[in-house]
């Protein structure tokens, strides 16, 4: 029978972390609870109503503090993060169904570091940043762009939680979002393309083009970014996209590729 | 471990590993077989219950985490007489062979419980994650409709 740690609040489940390394963090359970019995951990650290782990709150700069345990649901209707950050509500509003945005959390979805979690390419394009925490060494800010450093893999620590997410402002850009499945509500996507462009007078001087799903983890497609930068937004630019998914049971490779490109080309033309 | 919690308005205890499904527990020692086991992987929706006010699927509930928790599940929604819900699911035929009824009706009350607007639209994004491979989901949303008549 599976071990379980339940701390009460986030110093404690910081400590317990360091001390049951071998322990599976477990938050909304979305996704661990799926595979609990084809790959049943020894033993689990519940990051579930732990005080000091959810919230939504407005920092410094207008940017937005995610506690790492928020679920979906409040992320979807939390009128901070609509403003400043709306393609982020829209990504949590198409996770699962209503029952599994109740109960997923944010942190969950970047801990699980699947290529088509659905808010991974979003935070990308928001230039989000992951705060963890450790009871030895406390808080750390990671850029998440460094955070994916292979498939499933993080730059996380044995004895780290990841604690918040932190987005920036971003109200005055252009911003969107488009997931590709094989239905419009609780698919696993095929296609993820969260975009960011600010403009001034007319011409891009910031770009950010993220995709999930179309490689082992969520990426930013650099080489459209720098096609769109310096001059007013040319949807020919899509052409320079060179993304490479794989074939697997929900799409052909090739599939996804045509996906990517048309979407992108959609996104830019409506700009 | 023993766990506490509040279910359909009275205060219960049972015994269960942590790592147990809130639905088996429901449905074998506790005796509610109104929540049903589909899929068991969170995608069919037909074990759904109401966890302190908000639906989730129990099948992804490790038991532990309901401790001190307010559950409410199907056997809890009607007293003496149906609700107003239910009465319309029967008017409009919105039950066929009946294994996705227990959790769409929590469903459909939740979402008559908590927002102010109803339109068809926001009834299909709030019911996307319960399947009926039955009735193919209209006269749901027409019975649902029916219920909230005065927010529409």
């Amino acid at each position: 029978m599976s071990r379980v740690y339940r701390p009460k609040d986030l110093a404690e489940a910081l400590q317990m972390r360091a001390d049951h390394p071998e322990a599976a963090p477990l938050a909304g359970g979305t996704d661990l609870m799926v595979t609990r019995h084809s790959a049943p951990r020894e033993a689990y650290l519940n990051l579930f109503n732990v005080e000091g782990l959810s919230g939504i709150e407005v920092i410094q700069g207008g940017a937005i503090r995610v506690g790492a345990a928020t679920i979906h649901r409040q992320i979807a209707c939390s009128p901070e993060i609509q403003r400043a950050a709306p393609i982020l509500a829209e990504a949590a509003r198409v996770i699962g169904g209503r029952q599994i945005q109740n109960r997923g959390t944010i942190g969950g979805n970047i801990a699980n570091a699947s290529p088509a979690g659905d808010t991974l390419p979003v935070l990308l394009a928001l230039d989000a940043q992951i705060e963890v925490q450790s009871a030895a060494r406390g808080a750390r800010l990671i850029p998440i762009e460094g955070f994916f450093k292979g498939y499933k893999q993080l730059d996380l620590a044995a004895d780290e939680l990841i604690t918040a997410v932190i987005v920036p402002d971003h109200h005055q850009d252009a911003l969107y979002f488009r997931k590709v499945g094989t239905r419009a509500a609780v698919a696993i996507s095929q296609v993820i393309l969260a975009g960011r462009v600010k403009r001034v007078e007319g011409r891009v001087i910031e770009a950010r083009v993220a995709f999930g799903s179309v490689a082992p983890t969520p990426i930013r497609a650099r080489e459209v970014e720098a096609a769109l930068i310096g001059h007013p937004v040319d949807p020919r630019a899509a052409d320079a996209l060179d993304v490479h998914p794989i074939d697997d049971i929900r799409g052909t490779a090739v599939y996804r590729r045509a996906v990517a490109h048309r979407v992108l080309r959609t996104w830019l033309r409506a700009l | 471990m023993s766990i506490t919690f509040t279910l359909n308005g009275e205060a219960r205890a049972v015994e269960a590993a942590p790592m147990d499904r809130l639905l088996d527990v429901l449905r074998g020692p506790l005796g509610l077989t109104g929540a049903k086991e589909g899929c068991g992987e969170g995608e069919c929706g037909a074990c759904a219950v109401e966890i302190d006010g908000r639906v989730v699927n129990s099948c992804l509930i490790p038991v532990f985490q309901v401790e001190g928790a307010t559950i409410r599940t199907i056997e809890g929604v009607a007293g003496e007489r149906l609700t107003r819900l239910q009465e319309a699911f029967l008017a409009h035929g919105a039950v066929q062979c009946g294994a996705c009824t227990p959790a769409l009706v929590l469903g459909c009350e939740a979402l008559l419980a908590e927002e102010g607007q109803i339109s068809r639209a926001g009834v299909r994004e709030a019911l996307a994650g319960h399947l009926c491979r039955c009735t193919g989901y209209q006269k749901i949303i027409d019975a649902v409709m029916d219920a909230a008549e005065d927010k529409r």
